[in-house]
């Protein structure tokens, strides 16, 4: 589990006199589900691109499984699968051709039944341009993942999915961590990267901002837990009474809501006060920052580590 | 070989699918074949003497420089060169094998042509039918190196027009297609000599018809042919994956190169 499959060491990516991705290093270890996530002209496209070895970095060096992507091409496409953000098929081939096409490039027997996994049976000899963009996207995953790479980059691989494809997208994941894979995960969207990644990093103007588990990530920021109570007579509403642990107390709707640096004590203390003001609970809810705030939060506070 | 195969069975019948180049395939040289054949040779009976090979040739040339360049162009805007480059599709695939079946195309064509032409209108038929083939097959290569090259040095598809029809107007003109070389200004001819398409009649007429040339036939056929191996060469070396990576390995001027056995061939013949 802790063999490096991914290294990337101090890579930078210019494009002209702008600097793209400027010196950042991570690894990816085998078996994981790693995150790279960042708001749009972050870096991460440039960053997966250079080692996908489309474009060739200005500085440091990347490898997945040893292979250097500008030195050995070739054998970087048998270990490596890649859903790219922005690629295409041609116009009039077929899902089925795609499918037989490219496992007859990597050596391997047609994966047809990745076709019906992702829900592409119907439409297998229904030409690409005919296909939906949530359909092209469950396409290129499948071709991605077709000749079973040790290593998987997906590339924003949920947008444009509908909900059912999305699960199945993730359970697929799933599986395919299960297997052995390693996940390399670009993304947007902070639910998804919550739920699937073991560990992320946050990329910022071309810099690593933050790297570690979501969980991980989510303790160092500012830690407060997001308290909302609603009761029946609101006594909590215009009291000032001193709540313990809370940092900030804000009214919403029929809310109270109080960020609480020790949820357990506060949560106590307003249910006490409640029972002193012989005022009913009716809802209590208990939430933990989640990686979107953190990543809200990060990206607000301009880079600072 | 498996993917080779499952590429050119594909692209073979994108050749088919593809409106556009259903039409530059097929439609376009036959039915310009029929209105050569039952207009030009009753106004012209002496065209009938080079029916058979001038429109070979035209057929070979909407294949190549009118069809295979937009689409290698289209494909490399759209992405899906990066989409062959990260599942190990060779460059050298990617440019030879849409060559091979629009070739493979115009070889049935004009396979029509040339069977057709003696029955339907008394065109002279070659008097050396393998001498007939290997020109045709010359002439295909060359003009699919060419188009290939277009396709690759092309920005978009208004400069893959311009360039290939920098070739396809003027060879139609005075390429010695539809007027011959020997009825032409001496100064117009030296002109002729920078067409593939005059070098590819010069050897059509002295081989497989075994008639009086203006220019050597065997320069002739040795000119088209170290053109497009010089062509094919350069559409590999000048190849790019795609268009938003500026780095590329030499300037697309360098594809002018494949114009030089043309330059030395007016003095040559």
């Amino acid at each position: 589990m802790n063999e490096t499959v991914v290294s990337i060491l101090d890579f930078t990516k210019k494009y002209g006199d702008f600097t793209a991705v400027n010196g950042i290093s991570f690894e990816v270890r085998r078996g994981e589900i790693f995150g790279l996530l960042g708001p749009n002209g972050a870096g991460k496209t440039s960053t997966l691109e250079c080692l996908e070895g489309i474009r060739q970095p200005d500085g440091g060096s990347l490898s997945a499984l040893g292979v250097d992507p500008s030195r050995a091409p070739r054998r970087l496409a048998g270990v490596i699968g890649v859903q790219l953000q922005t690629s295409g098929l041609p116009a009039e081939m077929t899902a089925r051709e795609a499918m037989k096409f490219f496992c007859a490039y990597h050596g391997v027997a047609s994966r047809e039944d990745l076709l019906e996994r992702l829900g592409l049976q119907e439409k297998r000899n229904t030409q690409y341009h005919q296909l939906s963009t949530g359909q092209k996207r469950r396409l290129a995953l499948a071709l991605a993942v077709a000749h079973n790479p040790q290593v998987i980059i997906l590339d924003e691989p949920t947008a444009g999915l509908d909900v059912a494809s999305r699960a199945e997208l993730h359970s697929l994941m799933q599986e395919l961590k299960e297997q052995g894979a390693t996940i390399l995960l670009a993304t947007h969207d902070m639910a998804e990267a919550e739920k699937m990644a073991d560990r992320v990093s946050i990329l910022l103007r071309g810099r690593i901002v933050a790297t570690g588990s979501p969980r991980e990530l989510t303790a160092t920021g500012s830690g407060y837990t997001k308290i909302s109570v609603r009761s029946e007579n609101s006594v909590l509403h215009g009291n000032d009474a001193a709540i313990p642990a809370v940092s900030q107390k804000a009214v919403k709707e029929e809310y109270a809501i109080y960020f609480s640096a020790d949820p357990g004590l506060t949560v106590t203390a307003v249910l006490e006060f409640l029972k002193s003001r012989e005022d009913k609970l009716i809802d209590l809810r208990v939430e933990r920052p989640s990686l979107e705030e953190r990543f809200l939060e990060i990206t607000t506070e301009g880079g600072v580590r | 070989m498996t993917a080779f195969i499952h590429h050119f069975a594909f692209e073979f019948k994108t050749g088919l699918r593809n409106p556009t180049l259903m039409l530059m395939n097929y439609l376009f040289p036959l039915g310009f074949y029929a209105l050569m054949g039952a207009v030009m040779i009753p106004i012209n009976p002496g065209f009938a003497e080079v029916l058979i090979p001038a429109i070979v040739i035209v057929a070979v040339m909407v294949s190549t420089l009118l069809g295979l360049p937009g689409p290698l162009v289209e494909a490399r805007e759209a992405g899906i060169f990066r989409s062959f480059k990260i599942n190990g599709v060779p460059a050298l695939s990617i440019l030879s094998i849409p060559a091979l079946s629009t070739i493979f195309h115009a070889l049935i064509v004009s396979t029509l042509i040339a069977l057709a032409g003696g029955p339907l209108f008394k065109a002279a038929v070659p008097s050396s039918w393998p001498s007939f083939v290997w020109i045709t097959l010359l002439t295909a290569f060359t003009f699919g190196s060419i188009g290939a090259l277009i396709g690759v040095i092309a920005t978009g598809s208004r400069s893959t027009v311009l360039w290939s029809q920098l070739i396809f107007l003027p060879s139609m003109l005075i390429g010695g297609l539809m007027v011959p070389l020997s009825l032409l200004p001496e100064s117009v001819r030296s002109l002729s000599g920078l067409l593939p398409t005059s070098y590819a009649m010069q050897a059509y007429v002295g081989y497989a018809y075994g008639q009086a040339t203006i220019f050597d036939p065997g320069i002739s056929a040795l000119v088209l042919g170290t053109s497009g191996v010089l062509a094919f060469a350069l559409a590999i070396y000048l190849f790019n994956w795609d268009s938003q990576n500026r780095a590329r390995r030499g300037h697309p001027l360098l594809a002018l190169l494949s114009w030089a056995p043309y330059v030395v061939g007016i003095f040559l013949v």
